[in-house]
Parts: C-alpha cells; sequence; structure tokens
C-alpha cells in the first residue's frame, strides 16, 4: 500500500476534508434560484451568544453571528 | 483505578473472539446481552439502563438472492430527501465518475464529487445536484447518501453559475498562495459541475 497515495489538490494545499466540503455547499447554495436562496442562507445562518464568567458571576452576555451585521 | 477499568475492558473482548467485518454482521442480537450480563453480576438490584443499541432498529439482513429493488436513504443535514425509498437504480456521482448502483451491489464506499445524483424508478427519473458528501452502500441493497447540500436542478440560477465559473477562473489566475488557488480551484470545479449539469 501506497504511504504517499495521490492526495487531492485541496488537502496538498493544507484544507481540510471538512473546509473543502463546507466550500463547496456555500458555493451551491449561492447559485439557488430565489426563493431557494434566501431559504438556504437563512437556514444556515449560525447565531451564538457567549457570555465571560468572572468571579463567579456571569457578565453581560454579547451575541454573534457568523455575518457581519452591518 | 485504571488498572480495574483494564479489567473490565479486556474481558469481553476476549469473550468476543475474532472481529467479523461490518459488512458481515447479522442483524443486532438481543440488545447488548453481554452489557445485560455483566451489569447484573456487579449491580443485581437495578434495571440495566437502555443503550443506544435497544434503540436502533436493527440492520435487514443480507437475503440470500438479489432483491429486486434498492432501498436508498437520501439525507442532508436539515432534511431526509428520501427515507427508505425503493427504486430500480441510482446513479452518483463518486470521486471516481459516476457510479451506477443497481441492487445487489457489492457493498462500497464511495466520496462523492460536486455533480448530479439522478434517482430511477420505474420511468422516472429525479435528479439533484449535490455539493458532496459520501455513498455507503451496504450488502443487502440499502443505499446510505449523505450529502451536505442538495438541490433539485430546476432550483439552479443558470445564470448564476456562469458568473460564479468567469470570477473563480479570475481568481484562479490571480491567486498566490497555495491556499487562495485551491480555493479557486474548488470554485472552478463545483461551478463547472453545476453548469454541466444544467446543459447536459
Amino acid at each position: 500500500m501506497a504511504s504517499n497515495a495521490a492526495v487531492p489538490f485541496w488537502r496538498a494545499a493544507g484544507m481540510t476534508y471538512i473546509t473543502y466540503s463546507n466550500i463547496c455547499a456555500n458555493l451551491v447554495r449561492n447559485c439557488l434560484k430565489e426563493p431557494y436562496k434566501t431559504e438556504a442562507v437563512t437556514r444556515e445562518k449560525v447565531h451564538f451568544s457567549i457570555s465571560k464568567w468572572t468571579d463567579g458571576k456571569p457578565e453581560k452576555p454579547t451575541l454573534r453571528s457568523d455575518s457581519p451585521e452591518e | 483505578m485504571l488498572r480495574r477499568a483494564m479489567g473490565l475492558l479486556a474481558r469481553p473482548i476476549a469473550a468476543s473472539g475474532a472481529r467479523s467485518f461490518s459488512t458481515d454482521l447479522p442483524a443486532a442480537q438481543t440488545a447488548d446481552a453481554m452489557f445485560v450480563e455483566a451489569w447484573n453480576k456487579v449491580i443485581p438490584n437495578m434495571d440495566p439502563p437502555k443503550t443506544p443499541l435497544s434503540f436502533m432498529q436493527p440492520r435487514p439482513a443480507t437475503p440470500s438472492s438479489i432483491p429486486s429493488k434498492l432501498t436508498v436513504n437520501f439525507v442532508l443535514p436539515y432534511a431526509s430527501e428520501l427515507a427508505t425509498r425503493e427504486v430500480d437504480m441510482v446513479i452518483v456521482p463518486a470521486t471516481t465518475g459516476q457510479m451506477g448502483v443497481l441492487p445487489g451491489h457489492v457493498a462500497t464506499i464511495a466520496e462523492l464529487k460536486p455533480g448530479v445524483l439522478s434517482v430511477h424508478e420505474g420511468n422516472e427519473t429525479t435528479k439533484y445536484f449535490v455539493s458532496s458528501g459520501f455513498v455507503f452502500i451496504h450488502a443487502n441493497s440499502f443505499a446510505d447518501i449523505i450529502a451536505v447540500e442538495a438541490a433539485p436542478l430546476n432550483q439552479i440560477d443558470a445564470n448564476l453559475v456562469q458568473k460564479g465559473l468567469s470570477e473563480f477562473t479570475q481568481k484562479l489566475s490571480s491567486a498566490t498562495t497555495d491556499l487562495e488557488k485551491a480555493e479557486a480551484q474548488i470554485g472552478i470545479d463545483v461551478h463547472s459541475a453545476l453548469n454541466s449539469a444544467l446543459t447536459g
């Protein structure tokens, strides 16, 4: 068994499979027709709120999302 | 403490003997009988907890003659497109080329590239564009297709595909680092696959 079998070009460039797969999925989503495109984009939005804790008490949480809010 | 854990782990492994291939395993026996036995020896008063194995339906056994239909599960992270649907054939876009899967196909695991998945049932064909994923074909003529993103061909906008293709071709020529080149190449691959899916 070849230990250095031909690697895909993205792995040779240092990308992992997950990154590759997510890039492909994003590109496909961007090529959809409306209204499917807006549905896909809203479905994939990620929001989370982070609260830092100091001295056993939570501070005010901050809302984050993966798209920069205009 | 660790030595006791090793002792506990060693017992079931030694008892089960040689490991068989996952494709040859029969339908799961009574939900982990060995676990229940071991539990009852140590804690006879309490009922053993249910394990995930007891919730799972056993895999249908491999029939001795080739079944007439292929059972397909086509799932996406947010929905299951096809759930145990009986079809005649599916053609999946594997990295090694378009692979046709018929009932009785040999057990295979294949990685998918961006391309068209077509499901053939009787005289109808349904086509989806799949961004990437995997297909697991089991010996009992069940096929599990998992994709990150998939859309029927009529939901894809040809203008956006052309725009994307020219944009990424341009990015490839202006790319400097390996990573940028790889990203541009991925863009070109996906958009040209989309293009041939729409025109082919």
